[in-house]
């Protein structure tokens, strides 16, 4: 697949869309601005009506942006239908053609495109190779599994030779693990490929396997843009924080600094962090601790007592109280460690270059 | 906010794709010609009809008592037919459910359900007379009771409400099956009996659903030329009464401003059928229901339940019957034996039978795949694309359901007879084999496109955007993809069209030119007449005709439908 890769632009890009009920007009997209890079695998995660979907089926042309224009490459397509843009989705509910098999399935846009029958045949066996569906290719797409229907889906999106490879959610009908092997499927199929990918999902660790970049949305706009490693470790407020995996905030004000280092007073207890140097002596500031970066011990931390401690295999999952706030923590390989019951009063402990300060 | 950039890139999108835009201007111009401008010259006619604008000609007819007594004809009969046929519908539909039946009975209730489809729509009072009748065989010659008159108000309402119930029983037997058994065993398992179970739980859950089969069956009774015609005698309803107003009075103003009288009441049974008891049916009942109710057991209400509606559809189907038999009878009335075959032989040897059967079957066999493709590329357009004029078809579609055949039949006599607006302009298609296809297809519109939208609407949208998204273009997509995935759907629309084609008759008559012999028209004729045996005839052709049709459709979806292969997951 020689083919020039396209990277994807917004510039400003809103999209209004009337309430049913209220019959109020409202953004479901606002203002996003984004620059995708050729290649790359950008994932739009983000909660149910946070945009990601409509930002994706723009893309596609499904849906006319109200403001601004999407380039694909350097060509400006909001005036292009679905079928002249040079993209190709993968939709959530598969939407395989029920009456076509599934050689005819994946054949049906190289069809449209008038390419020759010989090359047709040798260009969908090897898609179908490709997504480890060789020899499937007569049979009707409900004599599928949905893993392979999925397969047949991404194959047919792949034949085309699409610029930018589209995914609107399309492991979230498959069962828990198979979701989690078709999604190495995917990122090692697109690796091959070397296609621009964008992926639509809610699932964030869906979204930490699979992408380069991850964009964050909320209410319709971008909340943050960066790597798996960035919006994990730099979260850049409490929704992003708390969308991303589990998140503990704890608040504190801001007592000195010296030099790099602030400290902080979090209910009487000093905490010595690495601060930004816009950061303010007497103001308040949220910390953000992981649950799987802090522990319980005796002593030597902040007091706190357990509200709630429960066995889940490979770690304990405790909830303790620091003064009024509840934190929650995980503490991994539990077989040797000593294990606090409810109402016990112990220590919140954890490396202070782990937390991030908002 | 401003909207205006995504709605001009929608414009510029859909202009971008000129087979989408002719197939809608076409469209709206047909919808807009044919199903508006008569209903509208109707208006304008019976303000302005002798010259000056006012209410003159509405004075005129609201003081002619044939008239006002026509109103309220119209409106009891209605009602009642309304009322027996829901309640009528609601116990077939019951029993059907909730009690299983032998072989037998299930035989007779679908029998029941498919007849009064495959039959032209007034044979029931053909049989009705001669079972009835004064030369009936039940009252004469079972019974010696010589002047039983059948004619009138009694017989109108029990025929249509053998020809009407069926649609209720169908539809509520559609909700019957989806309610949720749960609910109901709830209120068995908090200690109800199952009196009680159907009192304070199936009821009101039917309730929006009774009040919406009773809301159709009085538009249909209301809208119904036939019956009333050969069997109303004196007793005249809306329908009728604007008929002779043009046949016999030649006061085509009045008729005009009867019509308007007669699309308001049906508008307005309509609106609230439409807006607010679908609505309510389909809040109080969502999703199917996983597995079947429990069945009734009890042999006390199983039994008389099973044998009364087995009684009703037996009479029913004698009823049907009766029509065939009535063609063999060598004189009605005085001589029953031998049978003969001599009135078939008079419908093609003296009374033109087989132009009738050749005109019919001709513009009905042109009618229907014009039908059937544009109720598909209608609930297509309305289903799965965004335009702005998408409002305006899905609403002048659905107008065409409550517009009564006479009402159009008078609208295309004062919207077509001078030309458009009386200019002249398309003058040429009046009295011409072509309105009459035209009227034929608008008929049976509303039935195709309803079946098709309903089943566009089980197809996930991302199939066909997935199609689009690959490149196909609106034609290619609707071809390739929405045709073959509703191809079921389109071939009993396709006969459906048929069969309600060549079984129309109201709208018809009063646009039908001596070149053209239409069989429902000949029956009509024959039995006004008083030739039963010879209407019958007809009458039985036409069935054989139609039931073959069906029976053909049902034979090709079975082996060549898509579906099957598709709904084996």
């Amino acid at each position: 697949m020689e083919k020039i890769k396209k990277g994807v632009r917004l510039e400003h890009i809103s999209k209004i869309y009337q309430d049913p009920k209220t019959g109020k007009d409202f953004y479901a997209v606002r203002d996003t601005s984004l620059v995708i890079e050729p290649g790359s695998f950008v994932t739009l995660l983000g909660p149910s009506g946070c945009g990601k979907t409509t930002t994706l089926r723009m893309i596609a042309g499904f849906e006319s942006p109200d403001e601004g224009e999407i380039y694909l490459g350097d060509e400006p397509i909001n005036e292009l239908t679905p079928n002249k843009r040079d993209t190709a989705m993968v939709f959530q509910s598969y939407a395989l053609l029920p009456h076509y098999n599934v050689f005819d399935n994946v054949a049906y846009g190289l069809k449209l495109r008038k390419v020759p029958k010989e090359e047709i045949r040798e260009r969908v066996m090897n898609i179908l190779d490709l997504v480890e569906l060789t020899g499937m290719e007569a049979r009707m797409t409900n004599q599928l599994s949905g893993g392979q229907q999925q397969r047949v889906a991404l194959a047919r999106a792949l034949v085309i030779e699409p610029s930018v490879l589209l995914f609107d959610e399309p492991l979230s009908n498959l069962d828990a693990k198979l979701r989690v092997s078709m999604r190495t499927e995917i990122r090692r199929i697109q690796q091959r490929v070397g296609i621009t990918a964008i992926y639509v999902t809610h699932d964030q660790s869906e979204a930490m396997a699979l992408s380069d970049q991850i964009i964050v949305m909320n209410k319709g706009v971008v909340a943050q843009m960066g790597t798996p490693q960035e919006i994990y470790y730099h979260p850049v407020d409490e929704f992003v924080a708390d969308f991303i995996g589990e998140a503990n905030f704890l608040k504190g004000t801001m007592v000195v600094r010296e030099g790099e280092k602030v400290t902080l007073s979090i209910d009487g207890n000093p905490l010595v962090v690495d601060g930004r140097p816009d950061m303010q002596t007497g103001s308040q500031y949220t910390v953000v601790l992981r649950p799987e970066a802090a522990s319980l011990a005796d002593q030597g931390g902040m007091p706190c007592e357990v509200v709630l401690s429960c066995f889940m295999g490979s770690y304990q999952n405790y909830h303790v109280k620091v003064g009024d706030t509840l934190v929650k923590l995980e503490e991994h390989n539990p077989k040797n460690k000593r294990i606090y019951q409810v109402g016990e009063f112990c220590s919140l402990v954890f490396d202070p270059a782990s937390v991030h300060v908002l | 906010m401003a909207r205006g950039q995504g709605a001009a890139l929608d414009r510029k999108k859909l202009m971008a794709d000129p087979i989408m835009v002719t197939t809608i201007v076409l469209l709206i111009t047909f919808l807009t010609l044919f199903i508006l401008y008569p209903l509208a010259i109707l208006l304008v006619d019976s303000f302005v009809g002798d010259g000056s604008f006012g209410f003159s000609i509405f004075k005129r007819i609201f003081a002619m008592p044939t008239f006002t007594r026509a109103i309220t004809n119209t409106l009891k009969v209605g009602f009642v037919v309304g009322i027996f046929s829901s309640l009528i519908g609601l116990l077939f539909a019951y029993v059907e459910v909730y009690v299983r039946m032998n072989r037998f009975a299930g035989g007779l209730f679908k029998l029941v359900s498919l007849l009064p489809v495959v039959s032209p729509p007034f044979v029931l009072s053909l049989s009705m007379i001669m079972l009835f009748g004064k030369a009936g065989i039940i009252t004469r010659f079972l019974l010696h009771i010589y002047d039983n008159s059948v004619y009138g108000y009694w017989g109108i309402v029990i025929v249509q409400t053998l020809t009407f119930f069926p649609v209720c029983y169908m539809m509520l037997k559609g909700l019957l099956k989806n309610i949720d058994p749960s609910l109901e065993e709830a209120a068995r398992d908090m200690g109800a009996g199952r009196w009680k179970v159907f009192a304070d739980v199936t009821l009101p859950l039917m309730l929006p659903g009774l009040g919406n089969a009773f809301l159709v069956t009085f538009i249909e009774s209301i809208a119904d030329f036939a019956n009333p015609m050969i069997i109303g005698g004196s007793y005249d309803t809306l329908a009728t009464t604007i008929y002779l107003q043009i046949t016999g009075a030649y006061d085509k103003a009045g008729a005009a401003a009867m019509a308007v009288v007669l699309l308001c009441i049906t508008l307005l049974m309509f609106a609230v059928q439409k807006y607010y008891l679908e609505a309510k049916t389909a809040a109080t009942l969502t999703g199917k229901a996983s597995r079947g109710p429990m069945l009734i057991e009890d042999k006390s209400v199983k039994v008389p339940l099973t044998i009364f509606c087995s009684l009703v559809a037996l009479f029913v189907i004698m009823m049907y019957i009766c029509v065939p038999i009535g063609a063999c009878f060598p004189t009605w009335g005085y001589k029953f034996f031998p049978l003969t075959g001599k009135w078939f032989k008079q419908v093609f040897t003296r009374y033109h039978g087989f132009k009738a059967f050749k005109d019919s079957f001709v513009l009905s066999l042109i009618a229907s795949p014009i039908t059937a493709l544009l109720s598909m590329i209608i609930s297509y357009l309305v289903v799965k694309r965004k335009f702005k004029a998408k409002g305006f078809i899905e609403a002048v579609s659905m107008l065409a359901m409550a517009v009564p055949g006479t009402v159009l039949g008078v609208g295309y006599i004062r919207g077509y007879s001078g030309g458009l607006f009386h200019t002249g302009v398309l003058q040429g298609i009046y009295g011409t084999g072509l309105i009459l296809i035209i009227v034929f297809v608008v008929r049976s519109l509303p039935t195709g496109t309803r079946s098709g939208i309903s089943a566009l609407r089980q197809i996930d949208k991302s199939i066909e955007e997935s199609a689009y998204d690959m490149g196909a273009d609106s034609l290619k997509v609707f071809m390739t993809v929405t045709l073959p995935l509703i191809k079921d759907s389109f071939l009993s629309g396709l006969v459906t069209a048929f069969v309600r084609s060549i079984t129309a008759i109201s709208a018809i008559i009063l646009l039908v030119t001596p070149s053209f012999l239409l069989i429902t028209v000949q029956i009509n004729e024959f039995a006004e007449k008083g030739s039963y045996s010879l209407a019958c005839a007809f009458a039985t052709i036409l069935i054989i005709i139609t039931y073959s049709a069906v029976l053909l459709m049902n034979l090709f979806i079975k082996y060549f439908g898509t579906s099957r292969k598709i709904k084996e997951d």
